[in-house]
């Protein structure tokens, strides 16, 4: 195609009937234009480096609203001296981190020291290539997309590990510690929520689960799975599990700075420090984009009338809702205890999680009941199997004070 | 694809020696991931989807912390004590070793390989879900229960003495 023939067909492009096309069209113009050879790796870059340029740019966006927001709630301005209300905060931050000094303990285990940001970081890139993130805007679409996400995600426990041991720093060390056993105990729930979905659906790839929510009851309430009692329910626990997986507020014991400074972080400073933030930030980002695949819809519009808003402004906009519900929760709940925090994920999301899959199951079989009927009797279901558990089997034994078997 | 397989296997070969040969545990462990990621990779390459991302949620996700917390949990073992890699058990290992690769020479060398390029088996992992739930749902079901009583033993043992009974 040559240049003239591209400028004829960019007005034909702008009056396209779906808005979304466009980015797909372009990127395959622009394709289009390459020799044979180069047009997969080409393709492959352009879409990388749009990944990397929008999570980027929203890690920034994210940590100017996360201190405002924060500011806001404690009653404070928040960053409001580097441009006009502060708003280039996130730049004079990035100048900062980049030309602080790296510090590095001399006892530090070197190799794994330096290895350990780019382990946490470079995964959770990876699951951000198998969300949808609107019409036919998907990096891969891989069958079993839920399983590559989770399993991408299962290295970042590996990386917080690396972090903690190689600084031989004991608060290190404790802190990677407690973020294991929290990732994997909260990993549990996580994908057991998700399992309902998957269910449901009956497919692993997240573009069928984004697709089976589309179309409306009634011509007014979405089809999303969050509308059913078992989305509903899969949804809180999928909610916290996932705060709880990116080790955020309340759950925020790995980085608890009264007990143990900074966690796994302790021993890092400089640009290492700033990507090992990055990661977490990145890791919000990827589990909210999950959680808004699964349950609310991915980039469905949430009324009917307004499909002519591109698609992957939805997505965003969902995202910048998630984001601002971290920030609430962070800036509102104090910090759990570790036995508590093992206690909820183990006695109450668990039984929660598998109670749910039951009522899934029933929910299935029960197509041809009319649809307020069959809702209110599988969120009955869910309700009164979860309050008659928790009361017999997990009542909580009296409370005394704690025994320490090992310190005195 | 042939320039990926050499590069993966190079992977896979450099960790599992240097598993072997690194005196500091942790750095072992690391390695041995190097292997089992990369051990992934290979599945993946060859299209099989959910035996390389079982791989990695399995090996990466769980085995690695599993070793890693019987490293740090158990007393003094982080680091090796100075001295010779070798000990009279190398002979020993050496046979073993030995012994193991021979009878897997020894079958590949039995089996015949059809002439022409083979063409791999398409099993999507829509697949096997579909065999997992109905011919092999027996043998899922007993690996289930099995873990469940590992799970169980691993609470019992966990348990505070006073409360055992």
């Amino acid at each position: 195609m040559t240049f003239m023939a591209m400028i004829t067909c960019l007005p034909h492009m702008l009056l396209l009937a779906n808005p979304d096309e466009w980015l797909v069209r372009l990127k395959q113009t622009i394709v289009h234009w390459l020799p044979g050879p180069w047009q997969f790796v080409i393709s492959s870059l352009i879409t990388i480096a749009v990944l990397i340029a929008v999570f980027g740019a929203l890690f920034a966006v994210a940590t100017l609203i996360e201190r405002k927001g924060l500011g806001r709630i404690q009653n404070r301005p928040g960053p409001n001296r580097v441009g006009p209300y502060g708003v280039l905060q996130p730049m004079a931050d990035a100048v900062k981190m980049l030309i602080k000094e790296d510090v590095v303990p001399r006892a530090a285990d070197r190799v794994v020291h330096f290895l350990a940001p780019l382990v946490l970081v470079a995964p959770v890139m990876l699951a951000f290539s198998v969300i949808p993130y609107g019409q036919g805007l998907v990096p891969i679409n891989l069958d079993a997309g839920v399983l590559f996400f989770f399993a991408v995600g299962a290295a970042s426990e590996l990386a917080v590990f690396m972090a903690g041991w190689s600084g031989h720093n004991k608060y290190s060390l404790l802190g990677a510690m407690r973020a294991i056993a929290q990732m994997i105990s909260y990993e549990i729930p996580l994908v057991l929520s998700t399992v309902t979905v998957v269910m449901m659906v009956g497919s692993l790839s997240l573009v069928q689960i984004v697709a089976a929510q589309g179309g409306y009851w009634w011509g007014v309430i979405p089809r999303w799975n969050i509308f059913a009692p078992w989305g509903l329910a899969g949804f809180v626990v999928f909610m916290i599990a996932a705060i709880a997986e990116s080790n955020r507020s309340p759950f925020d014991l790995p980085e608890g700075e009264s007990e143990i400074i900074a966690g796994f972080l302790t021993e890092y400073s400089g640009f290492k420090y700033a990507v090992f933030f990055m990661g977490e930030y990145f890791g919000m980002f990827a589990i909210s984009g999950l959680a808004i695949t699964l349950f609310l819809g991915g980039w469905h519009a949430p009324l009917p009338y307004l499909g002519w808003v591109p698609s992957f402004l939805w997505f965003f906009g969902k995202l910048f809702i998630f984001l601002f519900v971290f920030i609430w929760l962070r800036g509102t709940l104090p910090r759990l205890r570790m036995d508590q925090l093992m206690n909820y994920a183990w006695k109450c999301l668990l039984p929660l999680a598998l109670i749910n899959i039951g009522v899934a199951v029933i929910w299935r079989f029960t197509a041809g009941w009319p649809g307020p009927l069959r809702w209110l009797v599988c969120a009955l279901l869910i309700v009164l199997a979860f309050v008659w558990l928790e009361k017999t089997w997990m009542k909580s034994r009296e409370l005394k004070p704690r025994t320490y078997h090992y310190a005195s | 694809m042939q320039a990926a397989f050499f590069i993966i296997a190079a992977l896979i070969v450099i960790g599992g020696l240097a598993a072997m040969l690194v005196r500091k545990l942790v750095h072992a462990v690391l390695w041995l991931m190097v292997t089992l990621a990369s051990l992934a990779a290979l599945f993946l390459l060859l299209g099989a989807q959910f035996v390389g991302f079982a791989q990695i949620l399995v090996y990466v996700g769980a085995v690695a912390i599993l070793i890693v917390f019987a490293i740090l949990l158990t007393r003094n073992s982080e680091w090796a004590k100075a001295g010779r890699l070798a000990s009279p058990s190398w002979l020993v290992g050496v046979g073993i070793a030995g012994l193991a690769t021979g009878c897997l020479i020894a079958s590949i060398l039995a089996s015949s390989i059809p002439p022409g390029v083979p063409v791999p088996p398409a099993a999507s992992v829509a697949d096997i879900g579909q065999k997992l739930m109905t011919e092999y749902v027996l043998p899922l079901e007993a690996v289930g229960l099995l873990l469940t009583a590992a799970m169980i033993g691993a609470v019992i043992i966990a348990m505070p003495e006073d409360k055992r009974g």
